[in-house]
């Protein structure tokens, strides 16, 4: 798994290889369990729900290999409550799977015990969280706790486990299969694989679609998904990772590739590989307050520059969408983004943080617009009542 | 509650408190809540944690076919606040409100994880108690599609689930897929060494 190069399918790219490395080599006495994380929140993702109804036999089998390599005794796959029909196919192939021997008791005849679970959680997109899954899995509300101690040491009950995303366990069986060169041969360096995305947004057709890592994002976007509503010259900025990272704007999106490390040199992520397409038609200060809100509302409320961070930063765009500021406000958001990245229990503070400052980095000259149009108008007609 | 070690019988608070909320029509009362936790051996504020973290668990009523608009931003692209009016304006209910028959009532939830075949909405249907149980998505969908589908709904036949654009199959592109049609071709020669 190393050699491969596989890094994490779930938005992080953590390498998979060295993470499941971290587990401990012998028992001391706590079982250790793999963990499926299923919970497929990020707006934008619907590719692990596609691996579940179609072809879930991969995850099962990837269970039990990810799960001989960490010598765990058993898998819980987490799976969002609201895939309710997926998890009903789930348990059909886990099912089958025990009956014709493969999982369970003498797993593969091979005496190595390993049982399969399905635990469904109920409408939160913090769940996604590893820790917080944790939590959720165990019984109470998903919140995730601090780091140290990793999942690793101190996970499921008390006991070493690992948290991976459905698409990295799913593709482990391939990867054995074929060999590591073989995986590692597409894509760029520190790049490999293949991965699939989901494009959505003002597409002409829009799908999920396994392809290489490194794909130029507009050949990806003009072979699959029947190019930019309008033509490519219509296109005004893309998401390309999932609501978490930030927006591109199009003069980027002209020739960038579609990997971890691109896009990170180009100021935002590969994260999940959902590629949210926007043309010039959005309102694109609407579609991130949208956004600032769906984190507001996500927000598990233990951490205090999140809980009042992602309520404060909704507020705020929600009178931008409306011009309804000073030019100097925009400043204010941005520092106030700055104040929540990096200070918060989990990631979503990141994430939440991280789609106002792409609008900022590329968007200002709108929302400063925006603000013009609206203080003109003001100056013609009486102001309202100040609020 | 077997999937679980058995010094852990809380890691069932979710499914127990959800298969409690279908057999109740599609909403929890507190004695529900107090059941759930005599069962698991839980304290009930434990219970009523979890019931009022997560989004899927309705604590008042609910229509019997409880409508569900994912309204975040890659369904909003694609117009799910059209989806939302429409359904608004032909039950004559406001978000969250029941129909006075007691069949429909509308709802928004977050990204369902459903993004290319955008706009979308779930029933959730409580008309059959728990074994009757579906929670279907239904995409692709326009604003005259929906009501037709209120319209199926009511007259207490099943629409066919999943995505109502009949040119395509599932998550693949309209007009049929475009992969595996041929040999692959090997990778093109980038540089593969560059970082």
């Amino acid at each position: 798994m190393k050699k491969s190069g596989l890094r994490g399918r779930g938005g992080a790219g953590f390498p998979s290889g060295l993470k499941w490395s971290f587990m401990p080599k012998v028992s001391d006495g706590r079982p250790a369990y793999l963990v499926v994380n299923a919970d497929e929140s990020e707006p934008g993702t619907c590719k692990d729900r596609e691996i579940m109804r179609h072809d879930p036999h991969k995850l099962v089998e990837g269970c039990l290999i990810a799960g001989v390599a960490m010598r765990a005794c058993a898998a819980y796959i987490y799976i969002r409550g609201e895939y309710v029909n997926e998890r009903r196919n789930l348990q059909r192939a886990v099912k089958e799977a025990y009956e014709a021997g493969y999982i369970g008791k003498n797993a593969c005849g091979s005496g190595y015990d390993f049982d399969v679970h399905i635990h469904f959680g109920a409408g939160a997109y913090i769940c996604g969280e590893e820790t917080a899954l944790l939590e959720s899995l165990e019984g109470k509300q998903g919140k995730p706790r601090l780091k140290p101690p990793f999942p690793a040491n101190t996970g499921l009950y008390g006991c070493p486990s690992t948290v991976t995303n459905v698409e990295t366990v799913a593709v482990s069986p391939t990867i054995l299969r074929r060999g590591p060169e073989w995986f590692a041969s597409f894509g760029r360096k520190n790049n490999s694989g293949t991965k699939l995305f989901c494009i959505s947004g003002h597409v002409n057709t829009p799908c999920t679609v396994e392809e290489e890592m490194s794909i130029p994002l507009r050949e990806l976007i003009e072979r699959h998904a029947g190019g930019v509503r309008g033509g490519w010259d219509n296109l005004l900025a893309i998401i390309p990772g999932g609501s978490s990272v930030p927006l591109i704007p199009k003069s980027v999106c002209d020739d960038i590739l579609m990997d971890f490390d691109a896009l990170k040199a180009a100021q935002t992520g590969l994260g999940t590989a959902a590629v949210i397409v926007m043309d010039k038609s959005t309102d694109v200060v609407d579609a991130i307050a949208r956004l600032s809100y769906f984190y507001k509302h996500e927000s598990c409320g233990q951490c205090t520059p999140c809980r009042e961070g992602t309520g404060w930063l909704w507020m705020m765009m929600e009178r931008m969408k409306a011009g309804k500021a000073m030019i100097e406000e925009i400043d204010t958001l941005w520092e106030l983004t700055k104040q929540i990245e990096g200070h918060t229990i989990c990631a979503l503070g990141d994430a939440a943080a991280w789609p106002v400052q792409g609008l900022i980095r590329h968007f200002r000259p709108e929302m400063e617009r925006r603000i013009r149009e609206r203080a003109a108008m003001e100056i013609e007609e009486p102001m309202e009542a100040a609020g | 509650m077997s999937h679980y070690p058995a010094n852990y019988k809380q890691s069932a608070v979710i499914p127990l408190l959800d298969l409690a909320q279908q057999q109740h029509g599609g909403w929890l009362t507190i004695s529900a809540m107090n059941k759930v936790a005599e069962i698991l051996g839980m304290a009930p504020i434990r219970v009523y944690e979890v019931a009022t973290f997560y989004s899927m668990f309705n604590r008042t009523k609910v229509g019997k076919y409880h409508l569900l608009v994912c309204g975040t931003t890659p369904c909003r692209l694609r117009g799910s606040c059209d989806i939302e009016e429409a359904l608004l304006k032909h039950l004559g209910v406001e978000r969250n409100e029941v129909t006075s028959d007691g069949l429909f009532s509308v709802g928004e939830m977050e990204c369902m994880g459903c993004c290319v075949n955008a706009p979308m909405i779930v029933v959730a249907d409580y008309t059959k108690g728990a074994e009757g149980y579906t929670y279907n998505y239904y995409e692709d969908l326009t604003p005259k599609k929906v009501i037709e589908l209120v319209e199926i709904l009511r007259r207490g036949e099943s629409p066919p689930p999943g995505t109502q654009n009949p040119d395509r199959f599932n998550c693949a592109p309209a007009g049929g897929q475009k992969t595996l049609l041929c040999e692959p071709k090997p990778p093109p020669c980038r540089d593969l060494d560059a970082c």
